[in-house]
C-alpha cells in the first residue's frame, strides 16, 4: 500500500514539473496544479496510512488515522484554488493584453507590438 | 506628563498641520507650535523629581521574549537633548513661519517637522536600544523628507538621497552593533547595558560591535569619512539646517556616544577611533569651512567640524572631557542655530548667500547683523561668549591628550582648528556684515519683521549669558555630566569660568584668534590657492560608487534572473533534488525499507487510473481540452485515495474543489488558444523529461521512506483525539481542529482566501477598464457557439436540484462538529449549487437575481470569524477560545451550540464570497466578449412567444 502511494507521488511530481518547464502558460498551470496533488497527498501521508478509522470519535473505538496533516491539508486544498485562480487570471490577463501565452521573456526586439498594450496595463 | 505622552505628542500632533492648513498659515503654524510648547512644558514638569535625583522609568511589554518592549526613561542626559530638541524645536516653528513663503506647503512641512521631532525625543528618551534603533531610523526617513523638501529643486532631492544612503547604511551597521551589545550585556535595556561595562569590554567581540556602533555615530554625526552628506543636505529650507544641521540630528550620533559611554569608553579602541575621527573631522571640517562661499556651506562645514570636537572630547575617556562635551554641546546649539537663522534671514532679505556677493549689511538690517555678529564671536572663541570657554576648556583636555606620535601634536591640531575656526567665523562677518555698503545685491535687504529675528536673537542674548555668567549653567552642566559618567568616573570638580588666569589654554586661544585675524587678512591670496589645488569631490566620488553597485547589481540580476521561467523551474527542481540527494547519502536512515505487500485489486485499479491519467496529461497536454478533462481524472481519482485512506473531509472538500477548479479553467479556456504548440526541441524536452523523473522519484522515494520508517517523535495528535470532544465539543477532530485548535490558522487562511478572490476582482477590473475592453469587443470568436446556449433541460433541472443543493449544503454545515462536513466544504458545496444557475441561465438572469454582492459575504465572513474570537475576550478567555453548551428548545431534544458554529459560519461565508467572486470575475470578462448574453434565462421558452404575440 505505502509503495502505491509513494509512486503516485512521485508519478505526479514527475508529471507535474514536466508541465512546469513547458513554454506556454495554461500547461504551466497544470503542471502546477499536479504538484499541488503531489505537496497535498504527501503532506496528508506524513500522518501513515490508516484504513477504516476515520476520526470521528465513536465510543468504544480508540483507533484513529491521525487528523492533524488532514486538518493542515483540507485548508490547503481550499488555499491552492485561491492560488490556481490568482495565476489563472494573471495568465488571462496577459495573454489578453499581449496576445501571447508563452511564460519566458523575449528579447526586446522580439516581442510582439501589442506588448506596448501590456505594459500599460501594470 | 507621562512620558509615553512626551514621546508620542509630536507623533500624533504631526496629524494636525495638514489639517489646519486650511484654515491659514498662522494656525497652521500656531499648532505646531503648541504641540510642541506642551511636549516640552510636560518635560519641564518631570524636572523636580529627577533634579532629586531620580530617575524615571515607563514601560510597557510587547514582545518581552525578544526584549522588544516599549520602555523608556528620563535620565538627566535624556532631559538635555529632549530640552534643546523641543526648545530649539519651538524656535524653528516660529522663525519658519516667516521663513516659509506663500507658495510652500506649510502643511506639508510642519508634520514632517513634528515627525522628526518625535523621532528625536524617542531616541533620547528610550531605554531600549532595538527602540531606539527604531526611532534613529525614523530620523533618518523624516529628514530625507525634510532635506527633500523643495522637491522641484535638483539638489534637495540628491542631496536628501545622499544623507538617506549615509546615514541609512549606518544605521544598518548600527543595528548589528546593538543586538552584538544586547547579547552580551543579556538584555537590550540601555540602562543594564551601561552596567556591563565589564562583561562588555572583555567580550571578544567588543571590537565589532565598537566599529558597528560608531559606524552608526560617525555617519548619523558627519564624522570623517562620512563627513560629505552634510553640506549637500544645506540644499534644506534654512529652519531644517537650523533645526536638523545644528542642534539636533546631528547630535544624535554624539548623544549615542554620550549615552554608551560608560559601556564602551576608556578601552584603546574607543581612543583611537574615536578621538582619531574627531580630530581629523574637526580640522578638516574647519579648513574647508574657510573656503565656501555659500553661507550656508560654511556653516555646514563648521558644524562637521565642531562636531569632531565633541566627538574627539568624547574620545578621551576622561571625566573632564565629557564635561567639555557636554558644555559645547549646549554651546554650539544655541550659537549655530542662531548663525543658521541668521543665513537664513540674510538669504531670504538680499536672495542671495552667496558670501562674495555679500558685505555691507550692518547698515542696512542693523538687527540681524547684531545677532549673527554675537554668534559667530561666540564660534571664534572670543571671551565674553560662551563659545571661549567651551573652547578653553577643549584645548586644556587637549594638552593632556596623546594620540600617537609626539605630546604636542594633540595640542598643535586643536589650536590649528581653532585657529581656522576663528578664521571662518571672522570671514563670516567681515564679508557678510561688515565693509561698504554695495549696491548690487540681488534685492533690497533689510530687517525682517520681529517674528523672524526674535528667535535668533534669543538664543544670542543665552549665547552672551552663558558667555557672561558660566556658573549659572554649571549646575545644571555638571548634572548632565554625571549621568553621561554612570558610576564609571567622578564629576570633574572643575568650575565653569570666564576667567582662569594666564594659563597655557589661553595663550593658544590668544594665538587661535589673532592667527585667524591673519588668515582673514590673507584670504584672497589662501582662496585662490584652494581654488587651484586638486582635491577630491565627495559628491563626484559618491555617485560613482553608487553607480558601480548599480551596475553590478544588473550584472548579478541579469545573470540569474533572464525572465526565463522555465530555466528557473529546472534550476530550482534540481537544485532541491541536489539539496534531498545530498541528505539522502549523508544522513543514516532510521530503518532498511521494505517492501509492502500486495496491497489487492481495488487501491491498485485506483491507482492505475489516476497513473494514467497523469501520463496521459504529459502526453496529450497539447489538446488543452483533454488535459483539463485528464486533469479532473486525477485530481478525482486524488479525492477517492483520501476517502479509502479515512478522510471523508478531504475527499469532500477535494471533490468540490475539482469541480470549482475545473469551471474556472474552463471559462479561463475560453480565451486562451485551445492547443498549446510544440516548440520545444527534442533535446529541450529530454532535458525536461530527466528533471521530471529525477524530481519525481525523489519525491516518491522520500515519502516511501517516510511511510515505512518509524516516526521520530510521537505524533501530536493524540492530544487533539483527547480533547476533541472534552474541550472542543465536536466529534470530528478534523473539524475541531479546524474551528477551535488551530482556529486562529483557519482565520489567517480565510482572509488570504478572500484576497486572492478580491486580487482576482481587482485584475479583472483593470483588464476591463484598459485597452483588453476593445479588444475583447472587438474579437472574433474561434470557437463555434452552441445553437442552444441554455438548454430547456438544463434551466429547469438547475433550478429544481437548488433548494436541494443547499439543504445538503446546510446539512453538511450543520452536522460538520460532529460527523465528516464543515464551513468549508458547505461553503464550496452552496457555491457550485449557485455557480449552476450562472451556468445554466446565464449570467444576466442570475445577477439579477443576486442580493448581496459576493465582496461583502467575504467581509461579513471575516467579521463574523473575528467577531466571534473577540467574543472569548468577553469570557475572560484568549482570542478563538470557544466554549459551548447544550440548548433545550421546546419540542426538540436537547443540542448542542458550540461558538466555533459561528465561526464556521464566518468560514462558511467566506469561502462562498470568495468562491463567486473569483468564478463572477472571469464570466464578467467573457460577458464584454463576443458572447451576448440573453436577458432571458432559456433560449426557447414557448410561452414568451404567445406573450409576444398577444401583445402585437
Amino acid at each position: 500500500m505505502e509503495m502505491l502511494v509513494a509512486s503516485a507521488i512521485g508519478i505526479l511530481t514527475a508529471a507535474g514539473l514536466f508541465l512546469v518547464m513547458r513554454l506556454r502558460t495554461f500547461p504551466v498551470i497544470l503542471g502546477i496544479g499536479l504538484l499541488t496533488y503531489a505537496v497535498n497527498v504527501f503532506l496528508f501521508a506524513s500522518g501513515r496510512l490508516t484504513l477504516g478509522a476515520a476520526p470521528i470519535l465513536r465510543d468504544g473505538i480508540d483507533t484513529y488515522a491521525d487528523p492533524l496533516p488532514q486538518a493542515l491539508v483540507l485548508t490547503a486544498i481550499v488555499i491552492s484554488f485561491g492560488m490556481t485562480a490568482v495565476v489563472v487570471v494573471i495568465a488571462l490577463g496577459a495573454y489578453l493584453s499581449g496576445d501571447d501565452d508563452r511564460v519566458n521573456d523575449t528579447l526586446p526586439d522580439a516581442q510582439p507590438a501589442p506588448r506596448a498594450d501590456g505594459e500599460a496595463q501594470k | 506628563m507621562s512620558l509615553f505622552v512626551i514621546v508620542a505628542l509630536p507623533f500624533l500632533g504631526a496629524l494636525l498641520p495638514g489639517l489646519m492648513y486650511g484654515a491659514g498659515r498662522k494656525a497652521c503654524a500656531g499648532v505646531t507650535l503648541a504641540v510642541t510648547l506642551t511636549a516640552l512644558v510636560g518635560l519641564l514638569s518631570r524636572l523636580p523629581e529627577m533634579w532629586r535625583g531620580e530617575t524615571l522609568y515607563a514601560r510597557v511589554e510587547w514582545l518581552p521574549a525578544l526584549g522588544l518592549n516599549v520602555e523608556l526613561w528620563l535620565d538627566p542626559l535624556g532631559f538635555f537633548f529632549a530640552l534643546l530638541i523641543l526648545g530649539i524645536g519651538a524656535l524653528i516653528i516660529m522663525y519658519g513661519r516667516h521663513y516659509l513663503s506663500r507658495d510652500d506647503h506649510m502643511g506639508e512641512f510642519f508634520t514632517y517637522l513634528l515627525l522628526f521631532q518625535g523621532a528625536m525625543v524617542g531616541i533620547v528618551l528610550s531605554d531600549n536600544i532595538l527602540l531606539l534603533l527604531i526611532f534613529w531610523e525614523l530620523t533618518s526617513l523624516s529628514s530625507f523628507l525634510l532635506i527633500g523638501y523643495w522637491k522641484h529643486l535638483p539638489e534637495g532631492r540628491q542631496g536628501a538621497r545622499m544623507a538617506l544612503t549615509v546615514t541609512g547604511m549606518g544605521g544598518l551597521a548600527m543595528i548589528g552593533g546593538a543586538l552584538i551589545l544586547g547579547d552580551i550585556a543579556g538584555s537590550y535595556r540601555i540602562s543594564d547595558i551601561l552596567q556591563a561595562r565589564e562583561a562588555i569590554q572583555a567580550s571578544p567581540l567588543y571590537t565589532p560591535a565598537l566599529i558597528l556602533i560608531l559606524l552608526g555615530c560617525f555617519t548619523k554625526s558627519a564624522q570623517f569619512p562620512f563627513h560629505f552628506w552634510l553640506p549637500h543636505a544645506m540644499a534644506a529650507p534654512t529652519p531644517v539646517s537650523a533645526y536638523l544641521h545644528s542642534a539636533t540630528m546631528v547630535k544624535a550620533g554624539i548623544f549615542l556616544m554620550a549615552r554608551l559611554w560608560p559601556a564602551l569608553s576608556g578601552t584603546p579602541e574607543w581612543f583611537y577611533l574615536v578621538t582619531g575621527a574627531g580630530l581629523i573631522t574637526m580640522v578638516l571640517g574647519a579648513v574647508i569651512a574657510l573656503f565656501k562661499h555659500d553661507l550656508k556651506a560654511l556653516l555646514a562645514f563648521s558644524t562637521v567640524s565642531h562636531l569632531g570636537l565633541i566627538t574627539m572630547l568624547l574620545g578621551t575617556g576622561t571625566a573632564f572631557g565629557v564635561l567639555t562635551a557636554v558644555f559645547h554641546i549646549l554651546n554650539h546649539a544655541t550659537f549655530k542655530a542662531a548663525l543658521f537663522m541668521s543665513a537664513g534671514i540674510v538669504d531670504h532679505e538680499a536672495h542671495t548667500r552667496d558670501i562674495r556677493r555679500l558685505g555691507g549689511l550692518r547698515h542696512l538690517m542693523p538687527v540681524t547683523a547684531t545677532i549673527a555678529i554675537i554668534a559667530a564671536l561666540s564660534m571664534a572663541g572670543i571671551p565674553l561668549m560662551n563659545g571661549f570657554i567651551s573652547k578653553e576648556m577643549m584645548l586644556k583636555e587637549a594638552l593632556s591628550t596623546e594620540l600617537y606620535g609626539p605630546y604636542w601634536l594633540v595640542p598643535a591640531l586643536a589650536t590649528f582648528g581653532a585657529l581656522f575656526s576663528a578664521a571662518y567665523s571672522f570671514r563670516f562677518i567681515g564679508h557678510t556684515f561688515l565693509g561698504p555698503k554695495r549696491d548690487d545685491y540681488p534685492a533690497h535687504p533689510h530687517d525682517p519683521n520681529p517674528g523672524m529675528w526674535l528667535p535668533p536673537a534669543f538664543l544670542a542674548a543665552l549665547v552672551i549669558g552663558i558667555g557672561i555668567l558660566p556658573f549659572a549653567v554649571e549646575p545644571f552642566v555638571k548634572f548632565v555630566t554625571g549621568a553621561v559618567l554612570g558610576n564609571v568616573a567622578e564629576v570633574p570638580t572643575y568650575h565653569l569660568a570666564i576667567w582662569h588666569g594666564v594659563n597655557v589654554p589661553l595663550m593658544m586661544s590668544a594665538v587661535a584668534v589673532v592667527g585667524g585675524l591673519i588668515l582673514l587678512a590673507l584670504h584672497r591670496p589662501f582662496q585662490a590657492g584652494w581654488d587651484a589645488a586638486p582635491r577630491p569631490e565627495a559628491k563626484t566620488i559618491f555617485e560613482a560608487v553608487i553607480a558601480g553597485a548599480l551596475s553590478l547589481a544588473r550584472v548579478l540580476t541579469g545573470a540569474f534572473h533572464d525572465g526565463a521561467f522555465t530555466r528557473y523551474a529546472a534550476i530550482l527542481a534540481l537544485t532541491i533534488v541536489a539539496a534531498a540527494g545530498h541528505a539522502w547519502m549523508t544522513g543514516q536512515t532510521a530503518q532498511p525499507m521494505a517492501m509492502g505487500e500486495w496491497p489487492g485489486f481495488a487501491p491498485s485499479a485506483g491507482w492505475v487510473m489516476l497513473v494514467a491519467a497523469a501520463g496521459a496529461l504529459v502526453m496529450f497536454h497539447h489538446n488543452r481540452l483533454i488535459a483539463l478533462i485528464l486533469m479532473g481524472i486525477v485530481g478525482t481519482m486524488v479525492s477517492v485515495g483520501f476517502a479509502f485512506f479515512s478522510a471523508p473531509d478531504l475527499a469532500m472538500t477535494q471533490i468540490s474543489v475539482e469541480v470549482v477548479t475545473i469551471i474556472l479553467m474552463l471559462l479561463a479556456l475560453n480565451f486562451l488558444p485551445d492547443f498549446t504548440p510544440k516548440e520545444s526541441t527534442a533535446m529541450q524536452r529530454v532535458f525536461d523529461g530527466g528533471v521530471a523523473v529525477l524530481g519525481g522519484l525523489g519525491a516518491g522515494l522520500l515519502a516511501y521512506h517516510l511511510l515505512t520508517g518509524s516516526a521520530i517523535a510521537p505524533p501530536i495528535s493524540g492530544y487533539h483525539l483527547e480533547n476533541s470532544y472534552l474541550g472542543g465539543g465536536g466529534t470530528n477532530v478534523v473539524n475541531v481542529i479546524l474551528v477551535d485548535f488551530r482556529g486562529f490558522d483557519t482565520f489567517g487562511e480565510i482572509i488570504v482566501l478572500g484576497i486572492a478572490a478580491l486580487v482576482i476582482y481587482a485584475l479583472t477590473e483593470t483588464l476591463l477598464f484598459g485597452p483588453v475592453r476593445a479588444r475583447l469587443l472587438n474579437r472574433t470568436p474561434d470557437k463555434p457557439l452552441s445553437g442552444d446556449r441554455h438548454p430547456l433541460m438544463m434551466v429547469v433541472m438547475t433550478r429544481v436540484i437548488m433548494p436541494l443543493a443547499l439543504m445538503v449544503g446546510i446539512y453538511i454545515f450543520l452536522r460538520g462538529h460532529n460527523e465528516p462536513g464543515g464551513g468549508f466544504i458547505a461553503g464550496l458545496v452552496v457555491a457550485v449549487a449557485v455557480v449552476m444557475q450562472y451556468m445554466a441561465s446565464g449570467f444576466a438572469w442570475a445577477s439579477a437575481r443576486q442580493r448581496y454582492p459576493y465582496h461583502g459575504i467575504i467581509g461579513s465572513g471575516v467579521l463574523v470569524a473575528g467577531l466571534t474570537g473577540i467574543g472569548a475576550w468577553f469570557t475572560g478567555t484568549e482570542f478563538l477560545t470557544s466554549s459551548f453548551g447544550y440548548v433545550k428548545l421546546p419540542g426538540l431534544e436537547a443540542f448542542e451550540v458550540a461558538s466555533a458554529l459561528f465561526f464556521d459560519v464566518g468560514v462558511f461565508l467566506a469561502v462562498v464570497g470568495a468562491v463567486m467572486l473569483s468564478l463572477e470575475s472571469f464570466s464578467r470578462l467573457a460577458r464584454r466578449a463576443d458572447m451576448p448574453d440573453s436577458e432571458y434565462p432559456m433560449d426557447i421558452d414557448p410561452s414568451r412567444d404567445t406573450r409576444t404575440e398577444g401583445g402585437a
